[in-house]
């Protein structure tokens, strides 16, 4: 994916800075995402991704470094963005009191789809959606699900070669999610370049490349596989054991041990090295003790990667400060 | 750990409606004292509803609530004196300063003010918001928010906690901050019911209750969950997933194949059955493949698979 | 009902009135420029009527009137008209409010019959003008004719006292001097009480459910009256404190005389205070947003307690039917008792009636609002 970014880079950010008073929003944030690639920007409320969103729609004039969307320049030129972009917003922006047709006719109008097109593009919105034979149906009967997928149809309208997803599954069943997610890898084959904003760590699979966010600053880019993998500079056990606490207590000191947290009826150990402290740490607790029913080694989940990365960049601002 | 369980809460027949629209209907779970008990679902699917009406804010239009052996829908006052509430929205008074809103609480439940102030002291620390006391709590960040909700509802050592959607887009540090308290609480025997709408998170917890369109899908232990689990995924790493979705689709066996980034995830009956015919299938359609292997399935997998059982999706 | 909880809850309150500028706004600044504003806007005396004259006889004796009229503080002479259409003229152009006619035969008349008469013309649209300048022209005139009859009896020789054994003098009592000001700013104070009363209080309730801390606090051991009282004792101190300034602001700057003694003043007042900010608390229950609930507090307070509490419409100049209505107007019993202590210096003791209505007012108000609320979020 990254060779995609590279060739035919759709949106680029260099050095984006955002400043609301003293409050620095987006902080001095690069990257590139390119031709069909589904970019994921994943991280906490507030740490800036709706406002990089806003700054990329040419909603709000970025206050340093420069960002271009389809070549694009969007501090110069944001009427202009606006053309090649479709953006969805948490709450889908429908209009609740209108009938599905009537919604897409309305954003037909506002994106000015030509005439002579607009019939055939909500044609194939309503068979994306699912909705054939509910085109009078008023938007506040429909379910979640039904409304997400119509809110990106409306998005679509006018071909557009970027999309903006801004927390797009918030409330949304799982089922409905698999199919909206669907929809996007087929837009992405397409061609289209996907930009999500999303607070949900196990949303960010569904991506081609993620990019983690806290606080204004991009602390890791890379696929989930990758950020999984090399992030987390060690790697995962997971460790059933007879008593929680006094285990818990025990392990920070066994070797090869760099960290340690309870997670449901079980606890998560980060070690360097999988197959040497599989034998290792049962012999360890076995000297103190204690008794481990199961040890094995597991897949890190993204918010462990985050959770490390996290910490290791507040440890970097405080030795810059 | 089979203990005998001891039930502290029990929800039977729990039903609420809206209008014509039931948000809970006949909804039943018991929690055991001393557990993490999680009540999962998407939004909409009842849980914030359950929680007011446990918490005796709302009252049920049908079913029994009996917390520590109270009947909360009959005498919701005495129910009060046991638990302690944390709604899903903010709940503590913005224009107050940490230690005022932590103070009023205690004042609230007559703590005697010694043991207020080395009780509060002690949350804080353990929150990392000391510094922080004299801030008014609308300028703290969504995280130290949750973490002063907490410390609030803690303050007077309640036996059963009642969290709704304690961490949601709460950042993740917070989030990890937050957990490590409440498996201290939970070693000291308090009985914690929490809501969530991250199907991960709901693997935090003890035993839980998958809940949809208001009512119980499945109620065991997070691992129970996903042995019940009908079928296994195998997760196929591929540049090209589009195509490997093709390629496997309609095999015999397959039920499911699920586009991720950096790949397909295949819903099979039998996966030591199946995985060979995939192989064959991804090497004969060209579609280069990394990796093919059984994965563990998610919570969310789980909740899919058992949806699609009952015959539910939009 | 838990002292502690009460405490916390009213320590929180204060708290956050302290941090609400628009609720220091209401509460300081809202009495202020109505005093103010009221105090000097309103004035129902009549100084200065301007009136033109006709004199259709030009005699020494109608010149003497006129200048009964000219030295009379109540009129002031704008014009002197030759016809009764120039008299019309000016009265429908408004440069005059009435005119004064003398007629030709004037002096003639009241020399050989003893009796004249004269004219006054008025205008109308005004009502209560035309009525007033009705009393004081007869005033003046009765004033010039009692001139003529002592300067007639002292040429005859002879002593008043021994024509008129009955006299009439008339005394107003209370409010000697009939400055309305001193009739109005007592009222005005009742009226001013009533509005920021209840608007204080409007928001509390309101406010707590829609920014999501009711859901919370409702969760707790804490009861209905413990939040009610709570609730109530920093308004009613902030009551005190505006009751306070408007009663100083009436009896030191606009110098009405107050007659009465401080203690009865503080009890009725505190009475009238608990009776409005019930008033407002129970609105704040039963509508849960703050705009509506606020909107409803000006509606229930400002217009029923200007005009049907006897604060500037005499309550026994209306309709039966509206009379009646009053007896419900909560701030009518306390504009009599705060005109009673002002000019008349009347005792609690004269003033049991107006209290007991108060006290059983107040009781209804606070049993229904604390049964109103309630811990529940549908």
């Amino acid at each position: 994916m990254n060779e995609r970014a590279a060739a035919e880079p759709q949106i680029v950010a260099e050095d984006l800075v955002k400043r609301f008073g003293s409050f620095v929003a987006v902080d001095h944030v690069n990257f590139r995402i390119g031709r069909g690639e589904i970019m994921g920007f994943l991280g906490p409320n507030g740490a800036g991704k709706s406002t990089i969103i806003r700054i990329l729609c040419g909603l709000l004039r970025p206050n340093g470094g420069r960002a271009l969307v389809a070549g694009i320049d969007v501090a110069s030129d944001p009427e202009q963005v606006r053309e090649h972009i479709g953006y969805m917003s948490q709450k889908f922006s429908l209009y609740r009191d209108l009938t599905v047709e009537e919604n897409l006719k309305f954003f037909g109008g506002i994106y000015r789809v030509p005439r002579r097109e607009l019939a055939e593009r909500v044609r194939f919105a309503i068979d994306m959606a699912g909705l054939r034979g509910r085109e009078k149906a008023l938007v506040a009967t429909l379910a979640g699900g039904w409304q997400q997928r119509l809110a990106l149809g409306c998005a679509v309208l006018h071909r557009p070669p970027i999309l903006f997803l801004d927390e797009p599954t918030s409330g949304v069943e799982p089922t409905s999610r698999r199919r909206f997610w669907d929809l996007i890898h087929a837009l992405a084959a397409d061609g289209v370049t996907v930009l999500v904003s999303t607070h949900y760590m196990d949303e960010a699979e569904y991506c081609h490349r993620v990019a983690l966010i806290n606080q204004g600053r991009i602390i890791a880019t890379g696929s989930p596989e990758e950020l999984r993998h090399t992030a987390l500079g060690g790697e995962l056990l997971l460790l059933e054991c007879a008593s929680l606490g006094p285990t818990l207590a025990m392990l920070p000191q066994a070797p090869g041990v760099l960290d340690c947290s309870v997670f449901g009826n079980a606890l998560h150990v980060l070690v360097r090295d999988a197959a040497r402290s599989l034998s290792e740490l049962t012999t360890y607790l076995e000297q103190n003790g204690l008794r481990a029913i199961r040890i094995e080694r597991i897949e890190p989940s993204l918010e462990d990667v985050f959770v490390q990365l996290i910490a290791a960049d507040m440890a970097k601002r405080r030795a810059a400060a | 750990m089979n203990e005998p369980r001891r039930p502290i809460v029990e929800a039977n027949g729990l039903t609420k409606r809206f209008d014509t629209v039931a948000a809970v209907d006949g909804l039943s779970f018991t929690v055991d004292r001393g557990e993490i008990f999680g009540l999962v679902g998407p939004d909409g699917a009842g849980k914030t509803t359950t929680m007011r009406m446990l918490a005796g804010v709302m009252a049920p239009d049908d079913g029994s609530i009996i917390i520590d052996g109270i009947d909360v829908v009959s005498d919701p006052e005495e129910g009060r004196q046991h638990i302690s509430y944390m709604p899903q929205r903010f709940g503590l008074y913005e224009d107050l300063t940490v230690d005022e809103n932590i103070r009023f609480y205690a004042d609230l439940f007559e703590i005697p003010a010694r043991a207020r102030d080395q009780r509060a002291a002690r949350l804080l620390a353990a929150s990392g918001m000391t510094a922080f006391r004299s801030r008014l709590a609308g300028q703290l960040s969504g995280g130290m928010k949750q973490k002063l909700g907490l410390t609030c509802a803690l303050v007077h050592t309640p036996r059963i906690l009642l969290l709704d959607e304690p961490t949601t887009g709460v950042d993740p540090v917070s989030r990890r901050d937050f957990w490590r308290i409440l498996y201290g609480l939970r070693e000291d025997g308090v009985t914690i019911l929490i809501t969530t709408a991250y199907l991960d998170e709901a693997e935090r917890c003890n035993r839980l209750a998958l809940l949809h369109g208001g009512r119980v899908l499945y109620c065991d232990t997070p691992a129970a969950l996903k042995q019940h689990m009908p079928g296994a995924i195998v997760a196929i790493a591929s540049s090209a997933g589009r195509e490997a979705r093709a390629a496997i689709a309609t095999l015999e066996g397959v039920s499911h194949a699920l586009l991720v980034g950096d790949g397909v995830h295949a819903v099979v009956d039998d996966a030591g059955l199946r995985i060979p015919a995939l192989r064959n299938a991804l090497q004969r359609a060209n579609v280069p493949f990394a990796d093919i292997a059984v994965s563990e399935p998610s919570i969310e997998d789980v909740f899919v698979a058992l949806l699609e059982n009952e015959g539910d999706s939009q | 009902m838990k002292l502690r909880r009460l405490k916390a809850i009213a320590v929180k309150e204060v708290l956050q009135i302290w941090r609400d500028p628009r609720s220091l706004m209401i509460a300081l600044l809202l009495p202020f420029t109505q005093m103010f504003l009221f105090g000097y806007g309103v004035n129902l005396d009549l100084k200065h009527i301007p009136i033109c004259t006709f004199d259709r006889e030009g005699s020494q004796q109608s010149r003497d009137l006129f200048k009964h009229f000219q030295a009379s503080p109540y009129f002031a002479i704008v014009e002197n008209v030759r016809t009764y259409q120039e008299m019309v003229t000016a009265i429908d152009r408004g440069s005059c409010s009435a005119g004064i006619v003398v007629p030709p035969d004037f002096s003639e008349r009241l020399n050989d019959a003893g009796t004249a008469s004269v004219q006054a013309i008025l205008d109308g649209t005004d009502d209560n003008t035309a009525n007033i300048a009705w009393g004081y022209a007869a005033a003046v005139v009765g004033s010039y004719a009692n001139d003529i009859q002592i300067a007639a009896l002292d040429r005859q020789g002879r002593a008043l006292q021994q024509i008129q054994p009955l006299s009439v003098q008339s005394r107003v009592w209370f409010n000697e001097d009939l400055v309305s000001r001193n009739f109005i700013v007592p009222g005005l104070v009742a009226v001013i009480l009533a509005l920021v009363g209840a608007q204080l209080t409007s928001l509390t309730i309101a406010r707590e459910w829609e920014r999501g801390t009711m859901e919370l606090l409702v969760s707790t051991p804490v009861t209905s009256t413990e939040v009610m009282f709570g609730k109530l004792l920093p308004y009613l101190v902030l009551g005190w404190v505006d009751a306070a300034f408007c009663l100083a602001m009436a009896a030191l700057w606009f110098a009405v005389p107050f007659r009465g003694t401080l203690f009865a003043l503080f009890l009725t007042t505190t009475l009238f205070l608990a009776l409005v900010l019930s008033i407002g608390y129970l609105i704040s229950v039963l509508i849960r947003s703050q705009v509506g609930a606020s909107q409803i507090a000006l509606v229930v307070t400002l217009l029923p307690a200007m005009l049907l509490s006897g604060y500037v419409f005499p309550i026994d100049q209306m309709p039966v039917a509206v009379q009646n209505l009053t007896y419900l107007m909560y701030a009518r019993y306390y504009v009599t008792i705060i005109k009673a202590l002002f000019l008349k210096g009347a005792d609690i003791s004269e003033l049991l009636t107006p209290i007991l209505f108060l006290v059983i007012y107040a009781v209804a108000v606070v049993a229904l609002a604390a049964r109103a609320f309630r811990k529940r979020l549908t």
